[in-house]
């Protein structure tokens, strides 16, 4: 079967600044891909020319086997676009926002009231009556604002960093909307900031940065690239931070780093939850007094660092 | 014969996405009523404090006491002007909430955005001017001349507002934060005063005399004076003695200019 989404070598420029400098995207139906990366990486620019909304300069794209470039308009008919903004009516209610698309969408008025009444029930927002949307929470507008995207029953939703500004709970309101989507065999596009968000929520993921794909794989295959998780121990007191170097090391079984000004050393991990128990044990045993243990996801500037590193070491090799 | 199906099915569509798109803006004024009342007061509360606070010192130019007379088609025109802002706020409130962007990324017709916009603010119009005339009956000011030349006045003032709705859509495309909106909100009131609107422009110092007799407010404003049988403020120059033809020259001079702007604008949101 054709994948869903099939851009190739996709490139733009605003002015003198290259925001997309030959994007390869694929992605299958029915699954979930991640576009992460920095702000400014070109996450934004590419969901933009996949949804219509930019022409590309140079490079090919289509979605559901249709030319993005050549047939605009019957692409539309088969995306849902959920952008950086909750793009929703704030003055009126649930129900008219999406009565008000679903007329544009060419419903036909009991249709869209039908519909919308479906949506609303579906994303727990039913009981919201008449209040006007302004007066949402920022996870309910998102809702609205996802659910409005799917009046169509689109084949593949976009979805622009859809937790950006949410606190936690809406963030998990959004994360559950959209597993369930997934469950429903919508394929998605989603652009994040977070690792930790690409992990949850895709089955593959393309890192983007400076308007290129640096590496794509399944989040798993992508962490172990990256040396997977790491512990952090924060010590009592800074001089036993030797003894702790050598005891986390051979936990670990990796090259331990100490910070002195955070009094923490820390080390990569391959299985994270046994290391935690082996390095509290060892810890204890060593009699060290420590304030805070904790495994972690190697964060996104982490990443960055070991990509950028890997492709020049990658450089200098073949030079 | 496919395709003039496809092209009538089309401007179907274009008219009826327009209408749902103005019809947004009418469930507006429906559930949040305030702004739209403030919106049709102000020009009433401007005409009451011109009407009697200042009018006592004021006399119509050519004499007479029918100041209030002279001032009404000038409020006209004025409430025409100042629906500007309301245009550009609205356009520009929907390009940075997403809102322009979901409609864009929609199976609908393009040109409704635009054509919902002029709808709703053409509409919102009528009713402000239906409401300050109403007012001006209340508080004496007639039209003398007949039926036909008071709808031609109504027709001018019209065209003026729709041609300053071109200026506000490529206006609110183009700002893009909320002091540039305040800095085109200023602006608005001096254009308004430095025109026929309250005074003839001959009751000013030379140059801003000369301004405010170009002024488009002013051609309006003396036009609909002349077809409602209101006094003129009578200046002898040329663009006082053709204030109708002007009032159709600038309004359609704008329409000229920020018609194909504000398309161009509109286009260049996907470059």
């Amino acid at each position: 079967m054709r994948p869903t989404i099939v851009a190739e070598g996709l490139r733009k420029r605003f002015g003198d600044k290259t925001a997309l400098d030959g994007v390869d995207l694929t992605v299958g139906a029915g699954s979930v891909h991640g576009l992460l990366g920095p702000n400014g990486a070109g996450k934004t620019t590419a969901v933009r020319i996949l949804t219509t909304l930019l022409r590309l300069d140079d490079g090919h794209a289509e979605i559901a086997g249709i030319d993005v470039a050549r047939r605009p308009e019957l692409v539309r008919a088969h995306i849902g676009l959920v952008g950086q903004h909750a793009a929703v009516d704030e003055v009126l209610s649930a129900q008219q926002n999406l009565e008000l698309f679903g007329r544009l969408y060419h419903l036909g008025a009991r249709a869209a009231r039908a519909r919308a009444t479906e949506l609303l029930a579906a994303f727990d927002l039913a009981d919201t009556g008449k209040k006007a949307v302004k007066q949402f929470s920022g996870g309910m507008r998102r809702r609205l604002d996802i659910a409005a995207s799917l009046i169509l029953r689109p084949r593949v939703l976009f979805l622009d960093e859809p937790t950006t500004g949410l606190d936690p709970r809406g963030r998990n309101e959004v994360w559950e909307t959209i597993r369930s989507l997934v469950r429903e065999g919508t394929t998605v596009l989603l652009t994040t900031q977070y690792l930790d968000e690409a992990d949850q929520l895709t089955d593959r993921i393309s890192v983007v940065d400076h308007g290129r794909v640096v590496a794509e794989g399944t989040p798993t295959a992508l962490k172990a690239e990256l040396g997977g998780d790491r512990i952090d121990v924060v010590l009592h007191d800074a001089a036993d931070l030797a003894v702790a170097g050598q005891v986390v090391a051979r936990v670990a079984g990796s090259a331990a780093e100490t910070d002195h000004d955070r009094r923490q050393v820390s080390a990569a991990v391959t299985d994270p939850l046994a290391a935690l128990a082996d390095t509290v044990t060892a810890l204890r045993a060593a009699d060290l007094a420590v304030e805070d243990v904790a495994v972690r996801r190697p964060t996104l500037d982490e990443v960055f660092l070991h990509l950028t590193a890997t492709k020049t070491e990658k450089e200098v090799a073949t030079a | 014969m496919t395709s003039a199906i496809q092209g009538s099915n089309r401007l179907r569509w274009a008219v009826a996405d327009g209408w749902t798109v103005t019809r947004r803006d009418i469930l507006h004024w429906v559930r949040a009523p305030g702004p739209v009342i403030v919106g049709l007061l102000f020009p009433v509360m401007m005409m009451l404090m011109f009407g009697y606070l200042f009018g006592g010192a004021m006399t119509a130019p050519g004499g007479g006491d029918g100041y209030r007379e002279f001032l009404l088609p000038g409020m006209f025109a004025m409430t025409m002007a100042f629906g500007l802002e309301a245009t550009m706020i609205a356009v520009s409130t929907d390009v940075q909430k997403g809102v322009t962007d979901r409609f864009r990324s929609m199976p609908m017709a393009p040109s409704a955005v635009v054509v919902g916009r002029a709808g709703a603010d053409m509409l919102n119009t009528v009713l402000g001017l239906a409401v300050i005339m109403g007012c001006g009956l209340l508080i004496g000011w007639r039209a003398h001349d007949g039926v036909v030349s008071a709808l031609g006045a109504v027709g001018l003032l019209l065209l003026l507002r729709f041609a300053l709705l071109w200026v506000g859509i490529y206006l609110g495309l183009v700002i893009k934060s909320p002091e540039s909106v305040m800095m085109v909100q200023i602006l608005v009131w001096p254009v308004s005063f430095l025109a026929s609107t309250f005074v003839a422009p001959g009751t000013m110092p030379g140059l801003l005399g000369t301004i405010a007799e170009w002024n488009p407010l002013s051609a309006t404003a003396t036009a609909a004076r002349s077809l409602f049988g209101n006094p003129t403020w009578g200046g002898g120059s040329w663009v006082a003695e053709n204030a109708t033809l002007m009032a159709l020259v600038w309004p359609v001079l704008l329409i000229a200019i920020f018609f194909p702007l504000s398309v161009r604008r509109f286009q260049r949101l996907s470059r």
